[in-house]
């Protein structure tokens, strides 16, 4: 028996042999190269296009047109706007709903996984189809129409987001411990709980304004020239300045979650040091 | 006067008290009845509004004619072409980008698991999940500055004498679009796997070897038995994906790829044959039934994969 576990244990040291090992390496090595290359040469590919002019040099001229362009400030501000209204209304109806649901309705959460669920199965084309028709008519001349469908759109990120830091604390133990100390319910949700789910509301926010600035298919169908919509109109008149254009909102939105996210990284670790001192 | 009604309200209490004390809480029990609802009411009346309705919209206007009466001509102009083609394009442009980048997804995902660099593994982490998100006019920009007719990697293959075109490769058609959805899908893919992979002990490989196995063998009798419901979990997932995407497609091809989405899309546009305007209602409803399906059939998976990777 002993002798056995001891050949066993002898085994396993020497199965990583130099020979066996070597290979795996090689097809690693490969494998990793071939995916940084499938993944990277397009957006080397599309920043090199964005700055360069019609005789393929080096040029800013792209860049420097871009805020002269017809139509681009317009369409910037509207994605702007409905960015931040359907960032306010998606934060106003989901996480009150989700904390009373954590508190009072457990029951509930089943309920709304399911229907928070449902506009990951219901394809943005078809949803546009039917909100189209449903619309009363003075909703559907103004562009808000679609921040309030985006709301929907952004149902499944915002609920997993405040719901998932919701089931990270203890909810029940600090509404109670802040109500007993005399804390009203506004204080509570103000001071305790919300401190609490920053980082959940935080990856909920960066989610939502990714979502909303980046949508293309129900503003084009809803007719209405967000910035994704006019990148693909103006792609006929300069292809240069329409690359630029999709390129910077890439790389904005990419240093908008970068800076959100260390923000909340660095103020955490100030507040765990305060609190350790 | 006062004094004396109230002293003989107060005395004569007796029958009262009883009814007193008892309707103030069934006024209270009641509120506290209706309260959770009322709390939660905002948010089931907005997802009615912004769910409920409009695919009650669908659903109606898919049985009726222009006119507005009912018929079931839509549906069944959906079993002739060109519908019937878009659908079928589109099950296949799924199945393909499902597969493929489903299969090569789990590759790489595995590499990177078993690679002992932590930070390639967190650089992974979060470039997947930012590409997964990837879609629409900016992919299309990139694909069409990398193997468009004049773009960089277009270039490159013309100094080795390689021509995409005279190839039959053809950006703005159908394997265009398999080519530019597996950049999205196989990030996605590697996001759905890696918890399964982590799930996969390394006591069971160290047992297996222990009785004898070859890695052949446990792969057979135990990794990828254990790894299955994720895997077909995770292609299932990406079909719905490829399934219901319509920017990228209708940016990259302008509409003239047969899709069920870019149909509903050209119909939705004014680009209809008249008397078929409702038509991308039943195709709306098609491709709802389509995706219903997937997604029960991913549950079903999710439930056999969650065996394993407690």
């Amino acid at each position: 028996m002993a002798s056995l576990t001891v050949e066993a244990l002898e085994d396993l040291a020497a199965d990583p042999s130099p020979r066996r090992r070597r290979r795996p390496r090689v097809w690693r090595a490969l494998i990793l190269f071939a995916a940084a290359a499938y993944f990277i040469l397009p957006i080397f590919a599309a920043l090199r296009f964005a700055f360069q002019n019609d005789s393929n040099h080096f040029s800013l001229y792209a860049v420097r047109a871009i805020p002269s362009q017809v139509g681009f400030t317009a369409a910037f501000v509207l994605s702007l706007k409905l960015a931040f209204s359907t960032l306010v209304l998606t934060l106003l109806l989901m996480v009150p709903t989700t904390i009373y649901v954590h508190l009072r309705l457990p029951r509930m959460r089943r309920v709304l996984e399911f229907i928070t669920i449902l506009p990951i199965v219901i394809p943005p084309i078809v949803l546009i189809l039917g909100v189209l028709r449903a619309a009363p008519l003075w909703l559907k001349s103004s562009p808000y129409l679609l921040s309030l469908v985006y709301v929907v759109l952004s149902m499944p990120f915002v609920y997993r987001s405040i719901d998932s830091g919701l089931s990270a604390i203890d909810l029940r133990t600090l509404v109670e411990a802040s109500r007993s100390l005399g804390g009203n319910w506004v204080k509570t949700m103000w001071r305790v709980v919300m401190p609490n789910l920053r980082a959940g509301l935080l990856s909920a926010s960066v989610l939502t304004l990714a979502l909303v600035l980046g949508e293309f298919t129900m503003a084009s169908l809803d007719l209405w020239t967000t910035l994704p919509v006019w990148i693909a109109q103006f792609q006929q008149v300069d292809a240069h300045i329409a690359t630029a254009v999709a390129m910077l909102s890439l790389v904005g939105t990419w240093l908008l979650i970068t800076v959100i996210v260390s923000l909340d990284r660095s103020e955490s670790r100030r507040s765990r040091r305060r609190m350790g001192q | 006067m006062t004094d004396a009604a109230l002293s003989s309200t107060l005395t004569s209490a007796p029958g009262i008290p009883g009814a007193d004390v008892n309707v103030v809480p069934t006024w209270r029990r009641l509120g506290r009845r209706l309260r959770p609802g009322l709390a939660v009411a905002p948010f089931l009346l907005y997802s009615f509004l912004g769910l409920g309705l409009p695919i009650l919209a669908v659903v109606d206007f898919a049985f009726r004619d222009p006119a507005g009466h009912l018929t079931s001509a839509n549906v069944r102009l959906m079993a002739h072409n060109p519908y019937l083609l878009g659908f079928k394009n589109s099950i296949i442009l799924a199945a393909i980008t499902s597969v493929v980048p489903g299969v090569l997804g789990v590759i790489l995902a595995y590499t990177i698991h078993t690679s002992r660099s932590g930070l390639l593994r967190r650089l992974v982490a979060t470039a997947s999940g930012v590409l997964a998100n990837f879609g629409g006019i900016n992919l299309t920009f990139m694909f069409i500055a990398t193997i468009g007719s004049t773009g960089l990697l277009s270039v490159w293959l013309t100094y080795l004498h390689i021509n995409l075109t005279s190839l039959g490769f053809n950006l703005y058609s159908f394997y265009g679009v398999v080519v530019v959805y597996m950049y999205f899908q196989i990030p996605l893919m590697v996001l759905v796997i890696t918890p399964a992979l982590a799930g996969l002990r390394a006591s069971w490989r160290e047992a297996a070897s222990n009785m004898g196995a070859s890695p052949w063998r446990y792969w057979r009798h135990v990794g990828i038995p254990v790894l299955m419901p994720s895997v077909l979990g995770g292609m299932l997932l990406l079909f719905g994906s490829a399934f219901a995407a319509y920017a990228t497609a209708e940016t990259l091809t302008a509409g003239t790829v047969t899709l069920a989405p870019i149909q509903i899309g050209n119909l939705l546009a004014g680009n209809a044959i008249s008397g078929q305007v409702n038509v991308g209602y039943a195709i709306g409803l098609g491709m709802f039934v389509v995706l219903a399906i997937t997604m029960v059939l991913y549950g079903l998976v999710r439930k056999r994969a969650s065996k394993w990777l407690r």
